[in-house]
């Protein structure tokens, strides 16, 4: 049972999960910083898999380094760069190293990247990749291929509550959680009303009896970083008058502390809905903001006495 | 005839439904509408991509296919369980199937083949299912090479 499966599973507190930064070089004093960086406030930690389709320290290497400096893993496979067989082997291979925790995406288009030459792969869909995991864990490959000390697995995926066609987001997430997805983070997004509707969508339709609904915010401090994820990063739109009242406030620190606050009354909303059962948090300020948020948030490893350093297991 | 089926399929089908010849038709349930046409060949839904007007992630200029199909599958036109199987999770792609009719494999139902694994079994379980191993038709009919887009 992974640390993340028994917070949710308890479900005393809101978990706090987190966006790990993509490492290039560096040796693993490169993942080493970021993880003292995380830990103290963090429950788990995504391990990206090539995010927005750009090359990156892969995502098994480092969820497995997450591991060896006590942060907990949340491991990300994407459909675009594997077929069924390597994903499948991904997965098995991380699980040999303690690696429980998977999450399932689609993964961005290759032309988002910086090599849109690329070929695309997209054998699974990250609805079928969640069943596979699944599967895994109950003992088989896809084939049929029996694993006989199959590996413990805490399978989830994404679900963006903010994209079209809006009314049919509460039915795809449903179709996860029947393929076996036990948790979803949520996209980045900048509508409230579209996160309530969704999460209220989700808990009549009973899915939040199987499956954690984790929204997530992003720590920003210029209005052209809002700019920038509108227009470029599929999936995300902002309201325009969000972002004017960022580009509005002032000076340089004022837009900071503005973008700052932005990002506190959206945590707050979605974590006021009944529901939801944490956070994910991506950091794009790298200025301490994130401390300062599950501080003023008061939730998170910091500020639960009962909980262990990040990662550590409990036995 | 086998052989000319495919050729036949991908005439008919091409032109109105832009058909990629995946062999394992699921157009009924995703309200007429292809999903080998998404850039992502996705069969359970839209990506998180979605842009806000509707359009695709890959291609601007493109009506999300998934949108298209939400859309149309609750056409008052088609049957009414064409609409509840929208919803259904649709096996991986078969990609042995790619190019040959999927006419002749719904006929032969080997378009509904899947893995043991799929089914949440493993192979000796799977081989002890009565009719799991009735169909075996691996020797399907292919298009010319260098025929479908």
């Amino acid at each position: 049972m992974s640390r993340l499966s028994e917070l949710l599973a308890c479900s005393e507190r809101p978990v706090v999960t987190a966006e790990f930064p993509s490492i290039d070089g560096g040796g693993l004093e490169e993942l080493e910083k970021a993880a003292d960086e995380l830990r103290p406030f963090v429950d788990a930690v995504n391990a990206t898999d090539n995010p927005s389709a750009h090359a990156h320290a892969s995502n098994t290497s480092v969820a497995i380094g997450m591991m060896q400096f006590g942060l907990e893993p949340i491991m990300q496979v994407v459909c675009r760069d594997k077929n069924r067989i390597a994903m499948q082997a991904d997965v098995i291979g991380a699980s040999l190293f303690g690696v429980e925790n998977v999450a399932c995406l689609t993964g961005d288009d290759v032309t988002a990247g910086d090599e849109p030459e690329a070929r695309r792969v997209f054998d699974l869909d990250s609805t079928q990749l969640i069943k596979v995991a699944s599967g895994l864990a109950e003992g088989h490959y896809l084939s049929g291929r029996a694993i006989k000390q199959p590996p413990a697995l805490f399978v989830g995926a994404v679900e963006n509550p903010f994209a079209p066609p809006l009314d049919y987001r509460v039915l795809r997430a449903l179709k996860k959680a029947e393929a076996g997805a036990r948790f979803l983070q949520l996209q980045i997004g900048y509508y409230p009303e579209r996160l309530e509707a969704f999460v209220r969508g989700c808990v009549e339709a009973g899915l939040t009896s199987t499956t954690a609904l984790i929204p997530t915010v992003v720590l920003t401090k210029s209005a052209k970083a809002l700019s920038f994820m509108d227009k470029s990063v599929p999936g995300i739109s902002i309201p325009a008058d969000m972002i004017a009242r960022v580009a509005g406030a002032g000076d340089k620190d004022a837009i900071a502390e503005e973008s700052y606050q932005l990002t506190l009354e959206l945590s707050r909303h979605a974590l006021s809905l009944p529901g939801v059962s944490g956070i994910h948090l991506t950091d794009f300020r790298h200025d301490g903001s994130l401390e300062r948020l599950v501080r003023d948030l008061g939730i998170g490893p910091a500020f639960d006495p009962m909980a262990t350093v990040a990662g550590t297991t409990t036995g | 005839m086998p052989k000319l089926l495919p050729l036949i399929e991908h005439a008919v089908k091409k032109p109105v439904w832009d058909c990629r010849m995946c062999g394992q038709c699921v157009l009924h349930s995703t309200g007429m509408t292809c999903p080998m046409t998404c850039p992502k060949t996705l069969r359970n839904g839209p990506c998180g991509g979605v842009r806000e007007d509707g359009n695709c992630e890959v291609k601007p200029e493109m009506r999300c296919v998934w949108v298209k199909a939400e859309q149309r599958s609750h056409s008052p036109a088609n049957p009414h369980h064409w609409e509840e199987e929208f919803n259904d999770l649709r096996p991986p792609v078969d990609n042995r199937l790619q190019g040959t009719s999927s006419w002749v494999n719904l006929v032969t139902k080997r378009d509904r083949r899947t893995p043991a694994g799929w089914q949440g079994l493993s192979r000796e379980q799977h081989s002890a299912v009565p009719g799991a191993s009735m169909v075996e038709v691996d020797e399907v009919a292919s298009l010319p090479i260098g025929f479908h887009s």
